[in-house]
């Protein structure tokens, strides 16, 4: 199945029971014309290795110069001045980055996983197809429309309900209203279009595994008198449980790196303003960051601090989908 | 599928309320999550489709550029897009053309060619690209091209990043037809003495070619709305630029975001939501297209 969010649960699929292709390794015949073609389709696929590994060279290489320059400790300090002298920390950037990618994922996660109930176990056999469909479609709107339309569209109407909660909620900090902060386009609205944009990855992945839970399995709650939600929750769910994970965590891995849609929701914040937890914030990610200051990036040294944002972004993204990649595998080991 | 799982007639002792009653909750509970999903996508059509189809309609959206338009607010003409809808195409083109041959034969690779270590590794490193975030690409290529060697960015900076995007979800794609190709084929073919990059191109390939043209659609679509690698790579202009060696090139995510910036003027708003309207219709109309291939593909079989 091509999955239209472009990941598919790899080796988990098990190429629609049929065997494995052949190990026709032998059945090359050692003429130009097969050294030629399995050389090329050898050397693609070192390519893609070489790319990863550049990415991660040529980062480290551009941000180290900015980094022996800062001033400031990179890991804890909240300004961002890139002239000279450049005085950049990443803290504030961390926390809405991290902030808003989990207030996406605890939105996302029990909306994706109740789909993908509906859509395997639910829904009406002429109804499952064109409703995954649908869901589908929702990964195919460009992210600039979602910024377009969350920002301009939704945020005012999401205004008075975040007034609402912080005025019932705002004793936690998390929920504190901020000064000078009046509209909807704060960390945790961005937190609720980044949910609606990860949700058909989500869905699409946990819908894969949920579809291969054993009949056995299934047949066997039900021969013992359970109900269907009981069905659910003794077969389906622990049997998907691995894959849910791993699908939450390229979700999550999507909302780290999103740049556009952020970018165009969030309320930017003066330099120098003054630390708060509260969700109700605007602020910058690593990418709308990036992304926002592009105008200004000279090559120079300037430049570099950017390019350690990013680094650092790389490495979030990298570590959250190594994370979800070895779930995959170690399922694999224990599921069969 | 699972209504097929035959409930049992027969009962022993009957269900408590209690478990009826979650049971009832459950299914209400996931409708309901189906259907909420439902009205981001609907509000979303909605709101592009009303505020800008009209102006895909004029007679100079299609044929003219933004050549000539004044500041906002003093401009009273919406012009047109054509430089944007040029620009799209045409760097969407080349990301395609430089990420499909690499993403089939990687894909080759695994299926046909890789055992062991080299092809573990090969299969993670295309997991990662596929995570890796657009904007580290963008950065990636801006670290190369401007900060190490010094040149001036061009058009075609943006398909690298882009191609780099397309890759892993063509190769997870185009693998896992690959992987559909039945072996008795391969076999057939071995036996009559065709050596296996033959089997593979003329055998292999054609069988599980619309599965691969359908994961080709479903990559163009994603990489022709992709937007952060484009505020990075390729600056806007409101001329047509129709050499991607050269100079600034529109596409329609920067004319977007270009226009967002003044979007209280009625005229920047028409061009916006037009822009928006054109681009959502575009990458709709081609991933549909895809999946149209791939479910006729599948009836043949």
């Amino acid at each position: 199945m091509s999955s239209i969010t472009g990941v598919a649960l790899p080796e988990e699929t098990p190429s629609g029971g049929q065997p494995k292709p052949l190990d026709a390794d032998r059945a090359s015949t050692g003429r130009l014309g097969d050294r030629i073609f399995g050389g090329a389709a050898l050397g693609s696929g070192l390519l893609i290795v070489v790319i990863v590994t550049l990415v991660a060279i040529f980062l480290l290489a551009q941000a180290v110069p900015a980094l022996s320059k800062d001033h400031a400790n990179f890991l804890t300090s909240t300004s961002w001045v890139t002239s000279q002298p450049m005085a950049f920390g990443i803290a504030q950037l961390l926390w809405t980055t991290v902030a808003s990618s989990v207030v996406a994922l605890l939105f996302a996660v029990p909306f994706a996983v109740a789909i993908a109930l509906f859509l395997t176990q639910y829904a009406p056999a002429w109804l499952a197809r064109p409703a995954a469909g649908l869901i589908d479609l929702l990964a195919a709107v460009p992210s600039i429309v979602f910024g377009l339309w969350g920002g301009f569209i939704v945020a005012p109407k999401w205004a008075p309900i975040q007034h609402f909660l912080s005025d019932t909620l705002g004793w936690i900090p998390l929920f504190k209203p901020t000064a000078g902060i009046t509209g909807g386009n704060t960390i945790f609205f961005v937190g609720i279009i980044l949910a609606i944009m990860i949700l058909p990855i989500i869905t699409a992945l946990s819908r894969e595994v949920f579809a291969q839970t054993p009949t056995t399995h299934k047949e066997g709650a039900l021969a013992l008198g359970a109900t269907k939600w009981e069905m659910v929750r003794t077969a389906v769910l622990p049997f998907g449980r691995p894959g849910v994970i791993s699908a939450s965590m390229l979700g999550l891995g999507r909302a780290l790196g999103e740049t556009i849609a952020v970018m165009m929701i969030i309320s930017g914040l003066p330099n120098g303003a003054k630390w708060t937890w509260s969700l109700f914030n605007g602020g910058a990610t690593f990418a709308s960051k990036i992304a926002s200051d592009a105008s200004e990036f000279s090559g120079g040294l300037s430049t570099g601090a950017y390019i350690a944002a990013g680094l650092v972004l790389f490495i979030l993204t990298f570590v959250v989908n190594a994370i979800a990649r070895i779930i995959i595998e170690r399922r694999k080991d224990f599921s069969e | 599928m699972s209504s097929t799982t035959a409930r049992p007639e027969v009962t022993f002792g009957s269900k408590s309320s209690g478990r009826a009653i979650r049971n009832t909750v459950a299914t209400v509970l996931v409708w309901a999550a189906f259907l909420i999903a439902l009205i981001p996508l609907g509000w979303i059509m909605w709101t592009v489709l009303t505020k800008g189809l009209h102006v895909l309609f004029t007679g100079t959206w299609w044929q003219k550029d933004q050549s000539g338009a004044l500041p906002p607010g003093f401009d009273h003409n919406v012009r047109g897009a054509r430089h944007a809808l040029v620009g799209t195409l045409e760097m969407s083109v080349v990301t395609s053309v430089i990420a499909i041959p690499i993403a089939i034969m990687t894909a080759i690779y695994l299926v046909e060619y890789g055992r062991g270590k080299v092809a573990r590794l090969v299969s993670f490193m295309v997991d990662i690209l596929s995570g890796i975030p657009s904007i580290v690409a963008a950065l990636f290529i801006y670290a190369i091209w401007v900060t190490t060697f010094g040149l001036k960015l061009i058009p075609v900076c943006a398909s690298i990043a882009l191609a780099m995007l397309m890759i892993p979800v063509v190769t997870r794609s185009t693998e896992e037809m690959l992987k559909l190709v039945p072996n008795e084929l391969r076999e057939a073919s071995y036996a009559l003495g065709v050596p296996k990059w033959k089997t593979i191109t003329r055998v292999v390939l054609p069988t599980s070619l619309s599965g691969i043209v359908t994961g080709a659609l479903l990559g163009f679509a994603r990489v022709a709305g992709e937007t952060a690698p484009l505020i990075l790579l390729a600056a806007y202009t409101q001329y047509l630029n129709e050499n991607i060696f050269s100079g600034n090139m529109a596409a329609l995510p920067t004319m977007i975001s270009t226009e967002f910036s003044n979007i209280g003027d009625a005229v920047s708003s028409e061009r916006l939501w037009g822009a928006a309207c054109t681009l959502i219709l575009l990458v709709l109309v081609i991933n549909l297209l895809g999946r149209l291939v791939g479910r006729l593909a599948k009836v043949k079989k």
